[in-house]
């Protein structure tokens, strides 16, 4: 990632705000197209954009997403101010899930979120300090001769 | 097959995309949370779920569906319709309970294979 990107940007992502939650993820999804990238790579990264995004809804104060697109892959960081995850392999169990009920009746928090994360990326960081936040950082090669 | 062929075999009801209708539909996909539609639903495919809170446009729209079938006659909630209507998003409501909508369809979309 020397070369200069394709793009580098950052969206701030307001916490417990349900009525915008995504609106990240759309504007990705449309810098990706804009940029050309092929749909089935645009798929992989609106998801790992989207559930990032929910997650510091569902669960920070505040965050941001970062995007960076270079010509072998896409970064996405997702960094929030939260309560942080005390337990990070429990957390990346399948089904685990700390949400209330007010998240699960809008049909998130089952516990999906960051397996769906690590299984649609290439690579898959995840670091988190308890009373602090959470810190994700995903990248999905845009070609299958990169980053091997 | 099109979403209004859909549209009139199971009388649903056009709450909003009434200009979308000539979509192809490519399949479906049932569920109600939200992850599991982000994960495994496909392109083109018709949703249908009993959410009706307004993050079901942001899923639809990001996986790029054909439309959103309201089991139950559950009616989308109003900042669901604006948001539907100003992205273009096709809301249908049926009267049947997922199972049923599934199944038909389910076969419809086959019969055309």
């Amino acid at each position: 990632m020397d070369e200069k990107p394709l793009y580098d940007g950052s969206f701030s992502v307001v916490g417990g705000n349900f009525d915008n939650a995504g609106e990240v993820s759309s504007s990705i999804k449309t810098i990706l197209k804009k940029i050309g990238l092929p749909s089935d790579i645009i798929r992989k990264a609106a998801l790992v954009a989207y559930e990032s995004e929910i997650n510091i809804v569902s669960y920070a104060r505040k965050g941001m997403i970062r995007l960076r697109v270079s010509p072998e892959c896409i970064m996405i960081e997702a960094i929030d101010e939260g309560q942080g995850i005390p337990d990070i392999d429990l957390a990346m169990q399948p089904g685990w899930s700390t949400a209330n009920q007010k998240i699960r009746e809008m049909g998130f928090g089952a516990g999906m979120g960051l397996c769906n994360i690590k299984s649609f990326s290439d690579i898959f960081n995840i670091s988190s300090e308890v009373g602090k936040g959470t810190h994700l950082k995903m990248i999905i090669k845009t070609n299958s001769n990169s980053l091997q | 097959m099109d979403l209004e062929s859909i549209v009139k075999a199971l009388n649903l009801k056009v709450r909003s995309g009434e200009d979308k209708l000539k979509s192809e539909v490519r399949g479906g996909y049932t569920g109600d949370l939200l992850s599991d539609v982000m994960a495994n639903s496909k392109e083109g495919d018709i949703w249908i779920t009993r959410q009706v809170h307004q993050n079901i446009v942001a899923v639809a729209s990001l996986k790029e569906h054909a439309g959103i079938v309201l089991v139950q006659d559950s009616e989308p909630a109003k900042d669901t319709l604006e948001k539907a209507i100003k992205e273009g998003i096709p809301i249908l409501v049926s009267d049947l309970s997922g199972f049923e909508v599934t199944a038909r369809i389910y076969n419809l979309i086959k019969k055309t294979d």
